[in-house]
């Protein structure tokens, strides 16, 4: 764990102060409960004066052709949470800025209407007399019956934090973009089965009236056609037609561009869901858009018999009819999909922004170390679960599961800048520039470009009101600056260029531009952000320029006031291309796969200034002035890394805690001291559900690991076996006891690989050194019956392979430790109180711990000579220097460096495919036994 | 109170500091025999036999065939010049069958199952090109499984020990008596070949327990009762004797303490090995260091460990390693006790002392003993704690390491943890430069 984020409040008062003017002298909220569903565990922090709502929820609304602008359904589905908001009203606002680029109907030069497949527009609106701030996800669906075929949607993520909305853009749009995505193909199938009865029908119909005239046709020997018979022959040519037409919609359906699947853009949804498409898919693909393919029929085989019914010539008014609801729309099973996929974005985006953004930002880090993280970090959900966001709020990373993608198949992303759409981009903006200028009194948009990335880096500081344009979607501006309106063919090329550098020099001041009329859309972004072909086609230097403009950005990130100029500075325009990209990604999100790729890393020597500066995200010894403050961690991250944290929004932001975290202060775990926490309540916001556990595990860890360095004066040393590799066993009669203990000693565990931590809580068979191989702690059961007399034999006659703690006896025997790093990571005077925050002092000292033995690892020259001649002895004395001065280690610490070394070498080498063959390491040295 | 010798958790001179533990065997493993410079087999009573790579600890191969446990092994590397050179080992088992294995496919190359007893020892004669199996009768075969000759009913028992000797010849231990059998092509067909007995040697008062050759000149013979013999190897006569040495009641100056209770278990010459000077005799649970051309004991441990000795095992580096049944390995180093001025010194025969510096009493014993030719002692300088049973024999592979199998049915790969960490060291950054990282 890199931060710590409950802290963060704490720690910045004067920027309370700071924030203090801004507001009102003395919110309201200090005197009366300002609505009755603040309620329980509303604190005064809550920032509820604007909003009605009580929390973030989900609206999907739908522009009904018969109602107009109506809302459908919230998640979570609770008249709490939507408190006196008044939705019908709030629906009109979002889906007042969608804009329909959709178009169904004849375009010129072709015969049948054509479907278009539409990209979502995806928008950030404000209302200010709402109190609200959306993410509105517009998508628009098929319905045959609808006007146009078209039924349009969207989906709003409404909170009362607009710092969350902005930041956390990314993160929501890819995760909309699932739930749309998952919609629409449930549509899709929808669609195309109802195009499927409506060919049968019309079939019937066009058979039923050949056959009437036929009849008619015989009947009548005269000559000539009654009008009754021409009626027919029209109304048999009109079905034909509608025929024709509509066998065209069902290949349109059919051949729907399924090549975006293939596109990292694609997220796919879920396994199951994945699995139903692909049985779509294979059906959808180019090959089978033939009707005649038999992999079509094979999709439809499935269909249900239907009895073809008779089409009235003329069709129902459109206001007779009911219309289809979104569950009809989209087949039962994709919208319970789409719905526990919302269900997921409210999990994921509940609490306060501060804490989400720096459970991003330690997440993206761990991310990064990708070589060291398994050691001491849970990584499973690294791996397993793509991680809902990235760090990309405010960096602008790609989504996770981008990253994944781009990982995995290092696929370039689609959006990449290249000189040329640098230039074009330029040309674009003076548009919208001068309102920008006006707000933020910057001289010109090159400039700004050029400006130091300082700021831009800093963008966060803004208040990012500023209206951002986008392609694919219309900008609907705030009033006073709406003047531009770029059309989507035009900006294409800008896209990814222009927004940020507006994010990045609008400043604070631009808050007071909130308009009256109270909507403002505060930025809109290129729906999927997919570029047609033919744009793609005219960028091909760009994909290549990719990897530098990528390694720019890593220096950049990470290093701006350290490393400024991170390439030679060979042209200014290359480096002026790294920094928009940075900015690019913030607000369009092209994802730069680099930052997370660990190889990249790797590659720099560890030695040099600037790799030194890349790789280990810490700060390099921060631990010291760390301690004294007691949170440590945050430190680690204000040293230098991410200076923007220093900014104030996150103590506004804080404000909106307690309240987005209702559900939780229920739950939450009693701690030591509740004084100390006056809205101390605000539990982490549930990253993931999966999270929760592993939470509360954390914390009564963190809390038993509190006791256990206080009760014993011998927990150095117990500490010290645990980080150099030495199995501790708990021997002790009382389970409870027992396991407690192991729990506690648990968060020092080294992990040997990506599996659960090597930590035995109760064993009561006498233990084998096939035991000490697999785990590192382990708890034993003492008992008198001879099995016991084993297994205390057992303990003896293995005792150099082991530090024995004896629970029921308070002693320890192992070796001796003189070193100072567990000293900082175990005093029993610390002032830290609380589980979880000496938890996550525990984990940035051991992050420390990790990046020394990263170095340790990584340099070449301390474990290969230099030269051929050189002799073994001096390269010893070379790693023992570098570990003694330049790691600044001592005695006893060199051993855990060490064996954190040999832990990250054995995974480093490690074979993917072969398992490994677990090894115990031990050192011939005397134990002592320690008594209280 | 137990007298032996113990060394603490502080092993400043033992290099393994890291192990491997190899599962696979189900029951006791018994063999460990060296295929190639990283390769090795072990075979024991559950029948199977696994092929290991001795560097990574990784198995190659699950070799099945045999029903019954396994009873001799042994490698058998083809020398043929036109061919490469492929690796065979010959396992005899319980079961009355003998199978070569190829290491290279891991896959039974033949199979033979026309014995009448079970054979208990497997002699090759690379130089002859022609393998020997003993059992009940000594047969001899070509690579390709013909039988060539066999001699008549020996014994029921069957024999315990072939060593290989000069001019064609081979030692066989038959209960107490040593057979020489001579092979020659017999006169009629190139193929053909004929053994014959051509020494019967009774000196041992018991069953002949271990049997090892020296050099071309010598061979040494250990028995039940600790009787140790070195014979010429060309004229098959005795060159030198031991009989009691394992006998201190003849030694007035040695501790009372130190004196062994007389069980024949305890007297048997378990295992014998030699370099060019001294054989090294693993009788009951001392080691004794018999030097050749002294004719005499230069050194000794008495009680090397708890129990039986089981295997020894001479290091180029003056080391010694043995293995016994208490489960541990220890690791000794013959050093030259420094010399003092001469005393008159009692000439006795035995002139050794059990214990190392660390044992008073033994320095005591020492010193009464000062003699004016180079004396030696055992210092324990490491011991190995792993196998929770008898650790039956062990291989050393050098730098690769040490492997150790036991009656707890596993195998242990013992490193030096320094080397590895290097090693490992060395395959990152190759790996980081196969990726393009460095």
């Amino acid at each position: 764990m890199i931060s710590a984020p409950d802290v963060v409040a704490f720690t910045r008062e004067e920027e309370l102060e700071d924030d203090l003017y801004r507001e009102p002298p003395l919110p309201e909220e200090y005197s009366v409960p300002l609505f009755p569903f603040a309620g329980q565990g509303a604190n005064p922090w809550a920032k509820v004066a604007g909003s009605k709502f009580t929390r973030d929820f989900i609206l999907i609304s739908e522009f009904s052709e018969q109602v107009g602008p109506q809302p459908l359904l919230t998640i979570p589905d609770d008249a709490k949470v939507s408190g006196t908001f008044d939705l019908n009203y709030f629906s009109l606002r979002i889906m007042s800025v969608d804009y329909q680029a959709s178009f169904v109907g004849h375009p010129p030069g072709s015969a049948y209407p054509k479907l278009n497949f539409v990209e979502d527009s995806k928008v950030v609106l404000g209302d200010s007399k709402e109190g609200a701030f959306a993410y509105v996800h517009h998508l628009t669906l098929y319905d045959l019956e609808a006007r146009g075929f078209v039924r349009p949607f969207c989906m709003a993520y409404i909170s009362a934090d607009e710092h969350k909305i902005m930041q956390q853009f990314q993160e929501l749009s890819s995760e909309f973009s699932k739930a749309s995505e998952c919609l629409k193909t449930g549509n899709r199938k929808a669609f195309a089965s109802e195009l499927e009865k409506k060919l049968k029908d019309l079939d019937y119909t066009r058979t039923v009236l050949h056959n009437e005239t036929e009849l008619q046709k015989k009947a009548n020997d005269k000559g000539y056609y009654t009008t009754q018979a021409i009626e027919k022959a029209n109304e048999l040519a009109s079905v034909e037609k509608s025929i024709i037409e509509h066998q065209d919609l069902l290949k349109q359906i059919r051949s729907y561009p399924y090549r975006k699947l293939k596109e990292s853009e694609f997220h796919p949804y879920e396994p199951e869901c994945a699995l139903d498409r692909a049985d779509v898919g294979g059906d959808q693909d180019p090959a089978a858009s033939d009707p005649s393919e038999p992999g079509e029929t094979h999709l439809y085989t499935h269909v249900p018999s239907y009895t073809p019914k008779l089409i009235k010539a003329k069709s129902a008014k459109c206001f007779d009819k009911k219309l289809k609801t979104l569950e009809e729309l989209c087949d039962v099973y994709f919208f319970t999909q789409t719905l526990d996929q919302l269900h997921h974005i409210e999990r994921t985006f509940r609490g306060d922004v501060c804490y989400l953004l720096t459970e991003q930002i330690s997440r993206a880090l761990l991310k990064q170390q990708s070589v060291t993280n398994f050691l001491f970090e849970d990584v499973s959900f690294l791996e397993e679960k793509p991680p809902e966001k990235q760090y990309r709020g405010c960096q602008g990373l790609g989504q996770d599961a981008i990253d994944e993608k781009c990982s995995e198949d290092s696929l370039a992303p689609k959006v990449v800048i290249s000189l040329g759409s640098y230039k074009s981009s330029v040309e674009c903006v003076p548009i919208k520039m001068e309102q920008e200028m006006e707000d933020s009194e910057e001289p010109k948009m090159s400039e700004s470009v050029m400006s130091e990335h300082q700021e831009n880096l800093d963008y966060l500081d803004a208040d990012i009101k500023g209206s951002i344009s986008s392609g694919e979607s219309i900008e609907v501006l705030g009033t006073e600056k709406s003047g531009s309106g770029l059309t989507k063919s035009e900006s294409q090329a800008s896209l990814p260029v222009i927004p940020s550098p507006q994010v990045g020099r609008s400043k604070v001041g631009s808050r007071r531009t909130v308009s009256e009329d109270s909507i403002e859309v505060l930025s809109t972004c290129p729906s999927e952000s997919l570029i047609p072909e033919d744009f793609k086609a005219s960028y091909p230097s760009a994909i290549n320029e990719e990897p530098y403009v990528d390694d720019n950005e890593g220096g950049l990130r990470f290093a701006p006031r350290l490393n400024p100029d991170v390439d030679d500075g060979q042209d200014d325009i290359s480096k002026q291309e790294s920094l928009v990209q940075v900015d690019a990604a913030c607000c369009i999100g092209k994802e730069s796969p680099n930052f997370l790729e660990p190889l990249a890393e790797l590659g720099q020597k560890p030695c040099e200034e600037d790799g030194v500066v890349r790789i280990p995200p810490q700060p390099y010894r921060p631990a010291e002035q760390g301690l004294r403050g007691g949170f440590p961690s945050h430190d680690g991250i204000s040293g230098g890394l991410l200076p923007y944290e220093l900014d104030s929004r996150y103590l506004t932001g804080s404000r909106e805690l307690s309240k987005s975290s209702l559900d939780e202060c229920s739950d939450s775990m009693s701690y030591i001291s509740s004084a100390a926490s006056t809205c101390s309540d605000r539990t982490p916001s549930p990253a993931h559900l999966a999270c929760q556990a592993g939470e509360r595990h954390k914390k009564r860890a963190g809390q038993n690991a509190l006791r256990f360095i206080r009760q014993y004066p011998f927990a150095h040393p117990a500490i010290y076996s645990l980080l150099s590799g030495r199995t501790l066993v708990v021997l002790g009669e009382d389970e409870a006891m027992v396991k407690k203990l192991v729990t506690a000693l648990s968060i020092f565990v080294p992990n040997c690989g990506v599996y659960a931590k090597p930590v035995k809580h109760w064993v009561t068979s006498p233990l084998h050194l096939v035991d000490f191989q697999k785990w590192k702690l382990i708890g034993l059961q003492r008992t008198v019956s001879p099995a016991g007399v084993t297994a205390l034999h057992a303990l003896s006659r293995y005792s150099r392979y082991l530090s024995i703690l004896d629970a029921d006896s308070k002693t320890l025997r192992c070796p001796l430790y003189k070193g100072t790093v567990v000293a900082r990571l175990a005093d029993h005077r610390t002032q830290i109180k609380r589980g979880s925050t000496y938890y996550m002092h525990v984990q940035s000292i051991l992050t420390q711990l990790c990046s020394k033995a990263f170095l340790f690892t990584f340099c070449h020259h301390l474990h290969l000579p230099i030269s051929e001649r050189e002799p073994e002895e001096s390269v010893v004395n070379r790693r023992i220097n570098f570990l003694k001065l330049q790691l600044g280690l001592a005695n006893e610490d060199i051993k855990i460096v060490q064996y954190l070394a040999e832990l990250l070498k054995l995974h480093y080498i490690q074979e993917p495919g072969q398992g490994r063959h677990p090894l115990l390491r031990f050192d011939y040295v005397p134990s002592f036994l320690y008594k209280i | 109170k137990s007298s032996v010798q113990t060394i603490g958790e502080e092993q400043i001179q033992n290099p393994y500091t890291e192990l491997l533990v190899l599962k696979g065997h189900q029951d006791i493993v018994r063999f460990l025999v060296q295929i190639d410079d990283c390769r090795f087999a072990s075979a024991g009573d559950d029948g199977i036999v696994f092929l290991w790579n001795a560097q990574t600890g990784e198995k190659l191969f699950e070799l099945h065939g045999h029903t019954q446990k396994i009873t001799a092994i042994a490698p058998f590397s083809s020398s043929d010049v036109t061919e490469e050179k492929t690796h065979l080992i010959i396992t005899a088992s319980a079961d009355r069958t003998v199978i070569i294995w190829d290491c290279t496919s891991g896959r039974q190359v033949q199979k033979v199952s026309c014995f009448h007893s079970t054979v208990k020892c497997l002699t090759v004669l690379q130089r002859l090109n022609v393998w020997l199996s003993g059992g009940s009768d000594l047969c001899v075969w070509n690579r390709k499984l013909d039988l060539l000759c066999k001699t008549s009913h020996l014994t029921d028992a069957g024999l315990s020990a072939l060593v290989e000797l000069p001019k064609n010849c081979v030692a066989a231990a038959v209960g107490r008596e040593l057979i020489i059998f001579r092979l020659s092509a017999s006169s009629n067909g190139s193929e053909g070949w004929n053994v014959l007995e051509v020494k019967r040697l009774v000196d041992h008062q018991d069953n002949i327990s271990s049997l090892v050759s020296v050099n071309d000149l010598t061979f040494v013979t250990g028995s039940h009762v600790g009787e140790l013999i070195v014979w010429d190897a060309l004229d098959w006569t005795k060159q030198a004797s031991e009989c009691s040495f394992w006998d201190s009641s003849v030694h007035p100056d040695v501790q009372p303490e130190i004196k062994l209770s007389q069980s024949p278990n305890e007297t048997s010459v378990q295992h014998l090995t030699s370099d060019e000077e001294c054989v090294f005799a693993a009788v009951g649970k001392g080691i004794y260091v018999y030097n050749l051309q002294m004719k005499r004991v230069i050194a000794c441990q008495r009680t090397a460990h708890d129990s039986s000795v089981l295997h020894i095992e001479k290091l180029p580096n003056r080391q010694l390693i043995s293995c016994s049944e208490d489960g541990s390995v220890r690791i000794w180093e013959l050093r030259e006790k420094q010399q003092l001025p001469a005393e008159p010194v009692p000439t006795g025969f035995f002139n050794m002392w059990g214990f190392g510096r660390a044992n008073k009493q033994a320095n005591q014993a020492a010193k009464k003993m000062q003699e004016n030719t180079p004396t030696y002692f055992l210092d324990l300088v490491g011991d190995l704690i792993g196998h929770s049973s008898a650790v039956q024999m062990f291989l050393y592979f050098g730098e690769l390491g040490l492997a150790t199998c036991s009656a707890d049915h596993l195998i242990i790969l013992w490193k030096d943890g320094e080397r590895e960490s290097s090693l490992r060291s060395l395959t990152l950054f190759k790996k980081l430069a196969q990726n393009g990282d460095l």
